[in-house]
C-alpha cells in the first residue's frame, strides 16, 4: 500500500528533488482546507520546482491511518529530507511550518 | 417463609423471571462471560455504550477487557476490536494464550482485530488547530472490516502524554465517546488509577454509562483482588466489592452466594474411610460431594483426611493430597502414628501428594497451581489439608475456597477439606457451599484430652446428630457412643468414669430395694403372725361360745326334763304325752 502511493506519485529527477511531502487530511474539514492552502502558499513561495505533495484524503484511504501512524488531522509529514518530520495542524502557524522544513522565515 | 422463598427460588430459575428482568431494564446487557461478573452486573455490560475499567497497574483491567472481546468472538459470535494505545505487547499476547485464548487464531478467523495506535510526542509538532479524525477514520476502519460488535480502547490516555493540547484532547475523547456509541459498538476503556480521583486523567468525566474499579495490593505477602461496580445507569447491579482472581480461566469474580448451584447432584455414596462414620452419614459422603472437617489442632483432621484418602485408593480411584502445610513425607509419618499406612497406595500411584507452601505466593498462583496438579492427575477425589492455611483476607479467603469447590464440583471431585477452628467459631462463609460438615473437637477434661465428633451438616441425607468419641488409636479410628447423662457429653476417662459411677449407682439402688424388700418380708411375717394370733383368738373365743351355748340348750333340756318329770309324778299324763 504504502509502495502503491507512492508509485501514484512520479518522482521528480533525483537532483531537482529536494522536498517530498505528505498532507493527510480528510474532505470537508475547515482545518484540513486550511492546511492545504496554508502549505501550497509557503511551497510555492519558497519551494517552487523543488517538492512534491501528496494530499491524501484519509477518508478515501482509510487503511492509510492506521500504516502510516496517522492520529490527528492535518498532519504534515516531512518524508525527505530526512529526518522524517511531522506536524499536526492546519498549518496557521507558519514559522513552525517553514522551522518544519528547515527554511528560513523571510 | 419458607413457602414465598420456595416461589421466589422457582422464578428466579424461569424463563419468565429472566424476560421480566430483562423488560424491567431499559438497557440491553453484553455478557461479559466472566464468572460471577454477569450476576454482578445483572446480565453484562451495556449494550452499545461505553463502560469504564480503572484500577492501578497489574489490576487485570487489560484481562478483563480482553475476556470481554474473546468470549464475544468466540461464544457469541461477535466480533472485536482490541485496540492498543501502547506496543501490542508479547506480555499481552503471552498472558492470553495461558488462559488458552490464540489471539492469533481469531484474528485469523476475522473474529478479532487488533490495532496499535501509538504517538510519540517527540515527533509531533503543532502548527495550528487540528483534531482527531485520523483516528476515528482508523477505528472506523477497524471496526467495518471485522464487523466488530465490540471495542476496547487500552489505555486511551496515553494519548495525553503524546499529544500538546489536553484541553483539545479531552474534547476529542468525549466526542470518541460519542462517537462509538453512535456506531452502536459495546465499548469498554481502560484507564489507571489517580491518586485522588477514579482515573489519572478524570476520564470518568466523559463515561456516565458504566464504571467498573478494579483494586490490586498485596497485603501480608498475599494478593488481594477486588472490584467494584462505581456506577451502572439504568441497570440494577451489586455494590460491594467483590474478591476476583485471574486463574487459567481467566478472570473469576465471586459473588459469594451464587457459585456452585449448578451442578448434578450424585445420589452415589463414596466411603469416609471409617465404618462407624458412614453409618453416621446414611452410608458416607455423596460422590461429588465436598466435605469439610473443622476443628481445633490434633483434634484429628488430617487423620480423616488420610482415612479418606485410603478409602478412595482402595476403591481403586486416584486422589490427590494437597497438603497445605506439611511435606508429603511428614503426612506419611503422621498417618502411620494411627495405623494408617498410606506409603504402598502413593508408589503404586494412586495416591498423589501436592505441597502448597501457603506463603509462597498470592491466591490466584495457588489456584492455577491446584488446577494443573488435578488437570495432571485426573483424581476422583481430592483432600485440601488445610484451608485454613491460605494465606490473606478473610474475604479472598473465601472467595479462593469458593471458587475452588466450585471448580471440585465442575470436576465431579469428592473432596474434603479440612480447616482449622476454634470452637464456637464460624469460621469460613462457605457453608453454603458444603455439603457435609464435620466437627471433630479436642475436648481437655480431668487432665486428659480427648476427641469428639459429630456432624453439623450433612445436606441430603438423614443423619445422626449424636456427639461421638472418636479415638485414635495405633491401630486405626474408632468411633463410639459417648456417655451422655445430665453432666452432659463425656469422653474418654470421664465417660468411664461415669459409666462406671452409674453402674455402681445401680448396684446400690439394687442394695437397697433388696434391703427394703427385705424389711416389707419381715413385717409381712410379723403380720401374718400377728392376723395368726389374731385368729387363734378368734377361734378360741368362738370355741367357749360354743360351750357356754350347749352348756345353756343343755340346761334347758334338764329343765324341761325336770318340769316333764314333774308334771309325770303329779299323774294323769301331760297333753303332750296324750296325744301322741
Amino acid at each position: 500500500m504504502s509502495l502503491g502511493s507512492r508509485g501514484l506519485c512520479p518522482q521528480p529527477p533525483e537532483q531537482q528533488l529536494e522536498y517530498v511531502l505528505r498532507l493527510y487530511v480528510v474532505a470537508g474539514s475547515p482545518a484540513s482546507r486550511r492546511a492545504v492552502t496554508n502549505l501550497r502558499a509557503v511551497c510555492k513561495e519558497h519551494l517552487t520546482g523543488r517538492y512534491t505533495l501528496e494530499v491524501i484524503d484519509l477518508r478515501e484511504q482509510p487503511a492509510l491511518a492506521g500504516e502510516r501512524y496517522i492520529l490527528a488531522v492535518p498532519t504534515l509529514v516531512r518524508e525527505f529530507p530526512t529526518p522524517p518530520q511531522r506536524l499536526i495542524g492546519d498549518l496557521s502557524n507558519r514559522e513552525r511550518l517553514l522551522l518544519a522544513l528547515d527554511l528560513e522565515a523571510t | 417463609m419458607a413457602c414465598a422463598d420456595e416461589v421466589r427460588v422457582q422464578l428466579a430459575g424461569s424463563a419468565l423471571y429472566e424476560w421480566m428482568v430483562q423488560a424491567l431494564m431499559s438497557v440491553n446487557k453484553a455478557p461479559t462471560g466472566i464468572t460471577g461478573l454477569d450476576e454482578v452486573l445483572g446480565g453484562g455490560l451495556p449494550v452499545g455504550r461505553v463502560t469504564l475499567v480503572c484500577g492501578g497497574p497489574g489490576a487485570g483491567k487489560t484481562m478483563l477487557a480482553m475476556q470481554f472481546l474473546v468470549s464475544g468472538a468466540r461464544e457469541l459470535n461477535e466480533p472485536g476490536l482490541f485496540v492498543s494505545f501502547e506496543e501490542l505487547s508479547e506480555e499481552l499476547v503471552a498472558n492470553s494464550a495461558s488462559l488458552g485464548w490464540d489471539l492469533a487464531e481469531l484474528v485469523g478467523d476475522g473474529r478479532l482485530a487488533l490495532e496499535e495506535v501509538r504517538a510519540a510526542r517527540a515527533e509531533l509538532t503543532e502548527a495550528g488547530t487540528y483534531d482527531l479524525e485520523a483516528l476515528f477514520v482508523r477505528l472506523g476502519h477497524a471496526i467495518d472490516t471485522v464487523g466488530a460488535r465490540r471495542v476496547v480502547l487500552d489505555t486511551v490516555e496515553t494519548l495525553f502524554g503524546a499529544l500538546p493540547d489536553e484541553a483539545l484532547l479531552r474534547g476529542e475523547l468525549r466526542r470518541l465517546f460519542g462517537w462509538l456509541k453512535e456506531r452502536g459498538v459495546t465499548t469498554v476503556v481502560t484507564a489507571e488509577r489517580g491518586d485522588r480521583t477514579l482515573t489519572r486523567y478524570g476520564l470518568e468525566e466523559y463515561v456516565s454509562d458504566c464504571v467498573i474499579l478494579l483494586d490490586h495490593r498485596v497485603r501480608a505477602e498475599a494478593s488481594t483482588r477486588r472490584l467494584r461496580i462505581v456506577k451502572y445507569r439504568g441497570s440494577a447491579h451489586g455494590s460491594d466489592e467483590y474478591p476476583f482472581m485471574i486463574d487459567v480461566d481467566g478472570l473469576s469474580v465471586f459473588p459469594l452466594t451464587s457459585v456452585a448451584l449448578a451442578h448434578e447432584a450424585s445420589s452415589d455414596r463414596v466411603e469416609t474411610g471409617v465404618r462407624r462414620l458412614d453409618e453416621m452419614l446414611g452410608g458416607g459422603y455423596y460422590r461429588a460431594s465436598t466435605a469439610l472437617v473443622a476443628g481445633g489442632p490434633g483434634a484429628g483432621k488430617t487423620t480423616l483426611a488420610g482415612a479418606f484418602a485410603r478409602a478412595s485408593c482402595e476403591r481403586g480411584e486416584r486422589c490427590l493430597y494437597i497438603a497445605m502445610e506439611e511435606s508429603p513425607s511428614q503426612v506419611l509419618r503422621n498417618m502411620r502414628s494411627v495405623g494408617l499406612d498410606l506409603e504402598p497406595l502413593a508408589h503404586i500411584g494412586l495416591l498423589r501428594f501436592f505441597t502448597l507452601r501457603a506463603t509462597q505466593s498470592g491466591l490466584d498462583a495457588h489456584l492455577a497451581a491446584i488446577h494443573r496438579a488435578v488437570s495432571s492427575f485426573a483424581p476422583a477425589s481430592v483432600v485440601l489439608d488445610p484451608i485454613s492455611a491460605f494465606g490473606g483476607q478473610a474475604l479472598e479467603v473465601e472467595a479462593a475456597v469458593t471458587r475452588l469447590i466450585d471448580f471440585f464440583k465442575g470436576q465431579g471431585l469428592t473432596a474434603l477439606l479440612t480447616v482449622l477452628s476454634e470452637p464456637n467459631e464460624s469460621g469460613l462463609k462457605i457453608s453454603s457451599l458444603i455439603d457435609t460438615w464435620l466437627s471433630v473437637t479436642n475436648i481437655e477434661l480431668l487432665g486428659e484430652h480427648n476427641r469428639a465428633i459429630s456432624v453439623l451438616k450433612s445436606r441430603g441425607m438423614a443423619h445422626s446428630n449424636q456427639v461421638r468419641e472418636f479415638v485414635l488409636r495405633d491401630d486405626g479410628i474408632d468411633i463410639v457412643d459417648a456417655f451422655a447423662g445430665q453432666e452432659g457429653v463425656l469422653l474418654g476417662t470421664a465417660r468411664v468414669v461415669a459409666e462406671a459411677r452409674v453402674r455402681n449407682t445401680a448396684l446400690e439402688q439394687q442394695r437397697v430395694l433388696e434391703a427394703r424388700g427385705r424389711r416389707l418380708e419381715h413385717r409381712q411375717a410379723a403380720l401374718r403372725a400377728q392376723i395368726a394370733a389374731l385368729e387363734a383368738e378368734l377361734a378360741a373365743d368362738t370355741a367357749a361360745e360354743e360351750v357356754e351355748d350347749e352348756e345353756a340348750e343343755s340346761r334347758e333340756a334338764i329343765l324341761l326334763e325336770t318340769a316333764r318329770g314333774r308334771a309325770l309324778s303329779r299323774g294323769g299324763g301331760g297333753p303332750g304325752a296324750e296325744s301322741s
